[in-house]
């Protein structure tokens, strides 16, 4: 086991420093805060549109939502953004990428609307029109799909790197980094790519790109 | 002998390896046999649907077009919360609309898959409360809990949008599990709320939040029962850095069900691997050393 903590500390030399972990926890800036840059969507939300259209605004998903409390706009809110098709305010709001698929709008709304799909709708137009805000998120999910299309499953530890990386920021790894250690030393996760066959998941990956040109 | 297909998926094999042990091993003692999927793949967890929809439904209709060649067992058991509604949505997708299924399986055509729709996605919860029983279980109890008061935590996604085996606002189907052991519920009214999901990765202050309230509602009872790794990791993998910045002790022990109940029935510590979780208090230690 002690070669691979050494490993884990190797890259991610300010890892074990409890303080320096604190700091960075008490200071979480996420994508979400950094920018305010004008935000152009040239996606098409209509079919976001269509998927909120009986909303009669009573408000049940905003009481429903357990996340509602980050947010700058309520889920309400958004869907009535949504259906005025002010693009630039629904991206510039942090409202769908904190929606954590609880399902609880969806199961209450008197409309019987598709709300959380709605919000992975929003969340999949923000990750194509890569806007800026959500950039961190974009990075974390689409890191997670690079190592499944890989391997076929997920590699938690290639992953994790993978995302670290991309975000470019050398304190990231901080927040992460005593949990890591702690489940390295259960031996629960390996530095290793897991051992399936290569690349199982690759036709599929493909053909999907081709049906929708671009992931 | 009752027989289900077995799709662990990736938590599994890595963060949450003592889940699917422990379900092994209590499945294995109550005679039912698992046979897990063949060259199963990744679900897509929540990465997939937050990219693109039609990746998100391909990637577990793969997974049912491949458990489909058996035919001689329609259901599948499923673990994992995410999992499992990864996959249920698309066994419900596609049997609601044709044109769907149509269009993953001429992606799957490309793999020689095809998804007929005839197979069962099942969680373990679901084959736990309704297929096994507290009746199953009772007679079964070598060790009783009685000292013990249990908090069951659902989450989300095993409950909610398909409510299948309980009532998705008021779910009950781990308590008579509970009960069956000797042990007392806690009583509380966090057992369906969220636990943040991917929020402790991507926003990790507003994950903090919704972990920390649920592990406040919990004080009182010796330990909380999850069924599934993405509740599991949340509420026991960051109860140091929860205390610390809130100078609150809110330490709580948090075991996987099939854990719990295979204590219960006589499996050892080992066999469940309860060296694998992150978060069992000292004071729960001592208890179950005495019970
Ligand atoms: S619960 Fe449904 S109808 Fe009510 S505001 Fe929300 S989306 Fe609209
Ligand atoms: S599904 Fe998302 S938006 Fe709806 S209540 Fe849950 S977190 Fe809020």
């Amino acid at each position: 086991m002690q070669p691979l903590v050494k490993l884990f500390v190797n890259r991610y030399p300010e890892t074990i420093s409890e303080r320096n972990e604190k700091a960075f926890y008490m200071d979480t800036a996420t994508d979400l805060d950094r920018t305010n840059a004008v935000v152009t969507v040239s996606d098409d939300l209509a079919p976001v549109q269509e998927m909120v259209r009986a909303c009669i605004q009573c408000g049940t998903c905003t009481a429903s939502c357990p996340n509602e409390f980050a947010m700058d706009h309520t889920p309400r809110q958004l869907w009535r953004m949504v259906l005025m098709g002010q693009k630039e305010e629904i991206f510039q709001s942090k409202t769908f990428a904190l929606c954590s698929a609880c399902y609880y709008c969806t199961l209450r709304c008197p409309r019987g609307l598709p709300l959380t799909e709605a919000m992975d709708a929003l969340k999949q137009i923000a990750a194509r029109e890569e806007i800026s805000k959500y950039k961190d998120s974009v990075q974390f999910y689409k890191n997670f799909l690079k190592s499944i299309r890989r391997h076929g499953r997920v590699n938690e530890m290639e992953f994790m790197t993978l995302y670290f990386a991309a975000l470019k920021n050398p304190l990231a790894p901080l927040r992460f980094a005593s949990l890591g250690l702690r489940l390295m030393l259960k031996g629960k996760v390996s530095l290793l790519p897991p051992f399936t066959r290569k690349r199982p998941l690759e036709s599929i990956f493909r053909k999907v790109e081709e049906l929708e040109e671009r992931l | 002998m009752m027989k289900y297909q077995y799709y662990p998926g990736c938590s599994l094999e890595g963060t949450a390896l003592e889940y699917n042990l422990s379900t092994q091993a209590l499945m294995d003692s109550m005679g039912v046999e698992l046979i897990e999927i063949e060259d199963w793949t990744c679900c897509g967890a929540s990465a997939a649907e937050s990219i693109n929809h039609l990746l998100s439904l391909v990637l577990p209709a793969r997974n049912l077009a491949i458990a489909e060649k058996q035919e001689d067992i329609r259901d599948i058991l499923v673990p994992c919360s995410a999992c499992y509604l990864n996959l249920k949505k698309a066994q419900e997708k596609t049997q609601k609309e044709p044109e769907l299924r149509d269009r993953l399986n001429n992606i799957l055509s490309q793999d020689q898959l095809e998804l007929k729709g005839s197979v069962h996605v099942r969680h373990l919860l679901d084959v736990m409360a309704v297929d096994l029983g507290p009746d199953t279980i009772r007679p079964r109890v070598k060790r009783t809990f009685q000292d013990f008061r249990i908090a069951p935590y659902y989450g989300c996604q095993c409950l909610r949008p398909y409510p299948v085996f309980d009532d998705p606002e008021a779910p009950r189907s781990m308590e008579p599990l509970i009960e069956a052991t000797g042990a007392r519920l806690h009583p509380w009214s966090m057992g369906t709320k969220c636990c943040g999901a991917s929020h402790m990765n991507t926003h990790m202050e507003v994950g903090i939040e919704l972990v920390a309230a649920i592990l406040r509602g919990a004080q009182g009872a010796d330990a909380i029962l999850t069924v599934c790794p993405m509740c599991q990791m949340n509420l026991e993998a960051y109860q140091r850095k929860i205390c610390r910045t809130r100078n609150e002790d809110l330490h709580m022990t948090v075991l996987y069900l099939p854990q719990f109940i295979g204590l219960a029935l006589g499996l050892s510590e080992k066999d469940l691997r309860l060296d694998l979780n992150l978060s069992i208090t000292d004071r729960f230690r001592k208890k179950l050393d005495m019970s």
